[in-house]
């Protein structure tokens, strides 16, 4: 026995020396420290993922729980994929994820670009750029209903002042609504992109820019040969992670619109809602919920594989 | 000679110039919402709905009084006859036409997401601090599976989970009470706490805590006296990422209480009251809530790229 080991045991006071005098301990240590998340894990997400799968099999309702439960098979599925009102919903959750995030993609960069200059006062300018993606989107599409107002909302206002068609309404015109929401989900998430952007500038070596600078590359040169391939998997990273948050979104567009008018900003993650809490079609609801999981869990494993991708950075 | 660049990569003075004055333009542009309602509280119902805007009004707290009151309006001569109103805010209330009834249910509201989001906060970041230490330091089997999985929870839509969740709930009696939320919320946070906390844990040294082994602790007292306090600042930003989420969660707040364990988001939207118009109180409570979060977004600059990419980037 070493002189490391004597002094340990001998300062250990009795109910840890039994542990770690038997080498368990860390292991034991580890299991307890591990043990209370996968617990809880498996309470509050795997038992009830398990249980809506069974659910999707069944015509329960929620709301009469006392009636008998019917395995019914694969029908829910089949119901909700050659339902014409789901392709609908499918349609206008692309058209949201579409433009929402090629707009935040395509103005997180520029903005990244311009602060990667480093101009005076940067950094305190980029923190304000950041505070709208902190903020409970719900609230956000509470208050921005109020700049939509068609008699007086400032939104209003401002795209008139520079010609705008007059008395218009925002939230309730079926050809404006899909992009009221796009806008306000722009205006909060494009700080979200150009954070992960300029990191992902920022990690790009110094040395890259001065050999090409010996070489008298041109400017152009230096955007698509060392920036562009350099921050690409920065850029899929935020690509992948806004298609998995917009695609599963609801609580601003549930207070922006409800999904209306009509259901044109009806995207799944509201009918999905409108299913399971107002028509109380839970077997119904428990498939599509199934389906959008998949379709997530599918994206997700792509984007850890980036993330681990960029971490080694 | 202040025009000489540094080296050959430093921007010119003139692009730089050029890069401030288009990032402070978008900047300003993205605020203005942010501080239209800010001032929109502090104004009247009917300024709140002048058309063209107004941007300078008259200051009232009409909209913080109808916030934190309930109303009911009352005839020209019963108002008449009332004895003198005792308080600034009773007169504010009687210049509408109005008494006062009673307090609203804004600070139980808020009350409710202070109590959910500081239990739950607690809660994941204790659970998320031991297994980030042992993911961190302990050869745990399937480690990297067991990593994404608790990460994947967090990538399922809230609703998905909401629909079995809200059935266990109404089996065990946890529906609108404080502990579902609490439970729910720490459930939710725990993947965000585990990846964020062994990011801070992976950059303290093992040394630290082998030296004081060495020195006679055990692995529980090297943990406590060595880890924790190194940890302090990851712990700290892991808390406010955790206490932001719960503060700003609306699916499950919505879904799963009605009264009694309701928080802030789901109450907001309802403040608007009579007609539909009362946009200053609405303000006045979208400003109360949303203050905490942007004084925590400031204290948080640094740290922002690491929480919202779980821990992977640290710039």
């Amino acid at each position: 026995m070493s002189y490391v080991q004597t002094r340990l045991i001998a300062s250990t006071p009795m109910r840890f020396r039994l542990l770690s005098a038997q080498g368990l301990s860390d292991r034991a240590l580890a299991w307890l420290f591990v043990g209370p998340t996968i617990v809880l894990l498996l309470a509050f997400n795997i038992f009830p993922l398990l249980w809506t799968i069974y659910l999707s099999f069944t015509n329960f309702r929620a709301n009469r729980p006392n009636a008998d439960t019917l395995w019914v098979g694969i029908s829910n599925y089949q119901r909700v994929l050659g339902d014409e009102t789901i392709w609908e919903n499918f349609r206008a959750t692309a058209h949201f994820l579409v433009w929402s995030i090629a707009l935040q993609l395509l103005l997180g960069f520029g903005l990244a670009l311009l602060l990667n200059r480093r101009f005076r006062s940067h950094s305190f300018w980029s923190t304000a750029i950041l505070l709208p993606m902190m903020l409970a989107p719900a609230v956000v599409g509470t208050f921005w209903k109020y700049f939509f107002e068609p008699q007086y909302g400032i939104f209003n206002y401002i795209i008139n002042f520079f010609g705008g068609p007059g008395t218009f309404t925002m939230l309730g015109d079926t050809q404006l609504s899909p992009w009221a929401i796009v806008l306000v989900d722009t205006w909060m998430w494009t700080p979200y992109v150009m954070l992960l952007l300029l990191a992902g500038l920022r990690s790009i070596p110094a040395y890259l820019y001065e050999a090409a600078e010996i070489d008298r590359a041109s400017a152009w040169t230096k955007f698509w040969r060392i920036t562009l391939p350099m921050v690409m998997p920065f850029i899929i990273l935020a690509l992948l992670f806004r298609t998995i948050e917009n695609f599963k979104m609801f609580d601003l567009v549930d207070q922006l619109t409800n999904g209306g008018p009509g259901s044109v900003t009806e995207l799944a993650s509201i009918h999905l809602k409108r299913e399971a809490f107002e028509k109380w079609r839970t077997g119904y609801a428990s498939a599509l919920a199934i389906i959008m999981f998949v379709s997530i869990y599918g994206l997700s494993l792509v984007a850890v594989r980036f993330l681990d991708k960029v971490k080694q950075r | 000679m202040k025009n000489i660049p540094l080296s050959p990569l430093e921007p010119s003075a003139r692009s730089k110039w050029l890069a401030g004055s288009v990032v402070i333009t978008y900047a300003v542009i993205s605020l203005i919402p942010l501080l239209w309602i800010f001032m929109t509280s502090f104004r009247t119902p009917q300024d709140a709905i002048a058309y063209p805007p107004k941007v300078v009004t008259e200051q009232s707290l009409i909209g913080y009084v109808n916030l934190f009151t309930t109303r009911s309006r009352v005839s020209a001569e019963e108002l008449a006859s009332l004895p003198p109103p005792k308080t600034w805010y009773e007169s504010l209330v009687r210049d509408q036409q109005m008494i006062l009834a009673g307090p609203s249910r804004f600070i139980d509201r808020y009350s409710n997401s202070l109590l959910i989001g500081f239990g739950s906060t607690l809660l994941s970041v204790v659970l998320g601090t031991l297994a980030a230490y042992a993911f961190s330091r302990f050869r745990v089997p399937g480690k990297q599976d067991l990593l994404f999985f608790i990460l994947s929870t967090r990538m399922m839509p809230p609703i998905a989970i909401a629909i079995p969740v809200y059935l266990m709930f109404r089996n065990v009696g946890l529906n609108d009470t404080h502990i579902g939320l609490v439970l729910l919320y720490t459930v939710v946070n725990l993947s965000l706490s585990v990846w964020l906390l062994q990011g801070f844990m992976d950059e303290i040294p093992r040394e630290y805590e082998e030296a004081a082994m060495v020195d006679g602790y055990t692995r529980w007292q090297a943990f406590v006296k060595v880890v924790l306090p190194q940890a302090a600042t990851g712990i700290a930003t892991t808390s406010i990422f955790c206490l932001i989420f719960a503060w700003n969660e609306y699916a499950f707040a919505l879904l799963l209480t009605s009264g009694t364990a309701q928080t802030s988001p789901p109450f907001i939207p309802t403040i608007i009251g009579e007609g539909g118009l009362d946009w200053p109180a609405m303000a006045a409570g979208t400003t109360l809530f949303l203050l905490p979060v942007l004084f925590f977004t400031v204290l948080l600059r640094r740290h922002l790229l690491r929480g919202v990419t779980f821990g992977a980037i640290r710039k």
